[in-house]
């Protein structure tokens, strides 16, 4: 690893007035992700900016219809959390399924979401559940943060404060896992919410993406059997040791069965 | 240099670090404490799992700067008075070791594992080590000392 300048900024203001002007400073959320970069020398950083001392970034609320998770809240506190579980289970089944304990006490959403990793469990989360990305500047729809391949909608100078998701009638996650990293090979977030289905899929392309036949198909009949025979395009997915694209293209299928099948 | 202070294994520590500094490498380097090892060193194995804050984390993949002003326990920090803490004594009664290189990850873990959940059972030993690996693959008696050594804790 390259040595950097560290600092431990204790407000959001603070942290953006360390980042600016400087190119090649980052802010670090639980590290997860960037400390293996720069241990591997995949990225040089003049500055490193740890949010974890910044209070107003904590912290679980169910309000109304919404649960709004602040960005350095850990995995475990959202798996671990009665009132997510109560409001959103597959959120927190979700977060529990991520890494391994170990990792869930360091890592965020705030960091995940940023980072927006092809294979990221919670960026199927925000897609389907149609969650609101809140920044230092202006609250972000699912739809438009996610960008491509680890690119999302923030700018320079911006950072995710908290991450807003609706509370739905139905939804359940379920992801066919790395067995060594717990990263998705595919996962498949399904969510229903009155007459309409949104249908998140993560790691079986470059970015996470909505499924559009498995929606329209799902908002017909919410029903395994309703998708049985829906035909997934995966000439644009990743192939890889892992699985090749015919098979993630399968695999989608599936894991969009299992999720309705166990959505509550 | 930049400084951190912190407490490892109760004792309060101060000591001038690089800001790459591992949070491993200040335990094993800088403080002697080489009973967490360092395996995989990609966040992968937990050899190096410790307790901050009395979370179970991987040391490898947190800088020393990262833990200041935490309290910090590694395997060294489990034995009281000389004796075994009842996790330890779990893994040498039920001999879940073979070569013993993941062991010290194995027993922190264990030990917050124990602490988090009440009434563990089989299946929710084998998930929680999902992030321990034994390349001697001896998880059999690894699970069975988990189980006895967190009765053990209760009792």
């Amino acid at each position: 690893m390259h040595d950097f300048r560290y600092h431990r900024p204790s407000s959001v203001d603070e942290a953006v007035k360390l980042l600016a002007g400087k190119s090649d400073a980052r802010v670090m959320a639980g590290g997860m992700t960037l400390i293996p970069t720069l241990k591997q020398r995949l990225a040089k950083l003049t500055d490193v900016i740890d949010l974890a001392a910044i209070k107003e970034l904590k912290g679980i609320k169910v309000e109304g219809k919404a649960v709004t998770i602040g960005a350095m809240t850990p995995h475990h506190e959202v798996a671990s959390s009665i009132a997510v579980k109560k409001a959103i289970p597959a959120l927190a089944a979700l977060a529990a399924g991520i890494g391994d304990p170990h990792v869930r006490h360091r890592g965020t959403i705030g960091g995940a979401v940023a980072n927006n990793d092809p294979t990221a469990d919670y960026t199927a989360a925000v897609l389907a559940l149609n969650a609101t990305v809140k920044t230092n500047k202006r609250s972000i729809a699912a739809d438009s943060f996610f960008k491509g391949l680890f690119e999302t909608a923030l700018g320079e100078g911006e950072l995710i404060t908290a991450v807003s998701f609706p509370v739905v009638d139905k939804a359940a996650y379920m992801k066919f896992a790395n067995p060594a990293s717990r990263y998705a090979i595919v996962g498949v977030f399904v969510a229903k919410s009155g007459a309409s289905v949104r249908t998140a899929v993560t790691g079986a392309a470059s970015c996470v993406f909505r499924c559009a036949p498995i929606e329209t198909a799902l908002a017909k009949s919410f029903a395994p059997e309703a998708i049985a025979s829906v035909m997934i395009d995966g000439k644009d997915f990743n192939s890889d040791i892992h699985a090749s694209a015919e098979y993630r293209a399968h695999l989608v299928r599936v894991m969009a069965q299992r999720a309705v099948a166990a959505a509550a | 240099m930049p400084t951190v202070s912190l407490e490892v294994n109760g004792k309060p520590v101060k000591a001038e670090v690089e800001a790459r500094t591992l949070l491993v490498q200040l335990l094993r380097y800088d403080l002697g404490l080489t009973g967490t090892h360092v395996g995989c060193d990609t966040s992968q194995c937990g050899a190096c799992v410790i307790h901050v804050d009395g979370r179970a984390v991987k040391s490898c993949t947190m800088l020393a700067l990262q833990a200041g002003g935490t309290k910090v326990v590694t395997i060294e920090g489990l034995a009281r008075d000389g004796k075994l803490h009842p996790m330890q004594a779990a893994f040498k009664e039920h001999h879940g070791l073979q070569c013993g290189f993941c062991t010290p990850g194995m027993i922190m873990a264990a030990v917050d594992m124990a602490n988090r959940i009440p009434n563990l059972d089989e299946k929710t030993v084998r998930h929680e080590l999902e992030g321990n690996l034994c390349r001697c693959t001896g998880y059999h008696n690894i699970v069975q000392a988990v189980l006895a050594g967190a009765k053990a804790m209760r009792a």
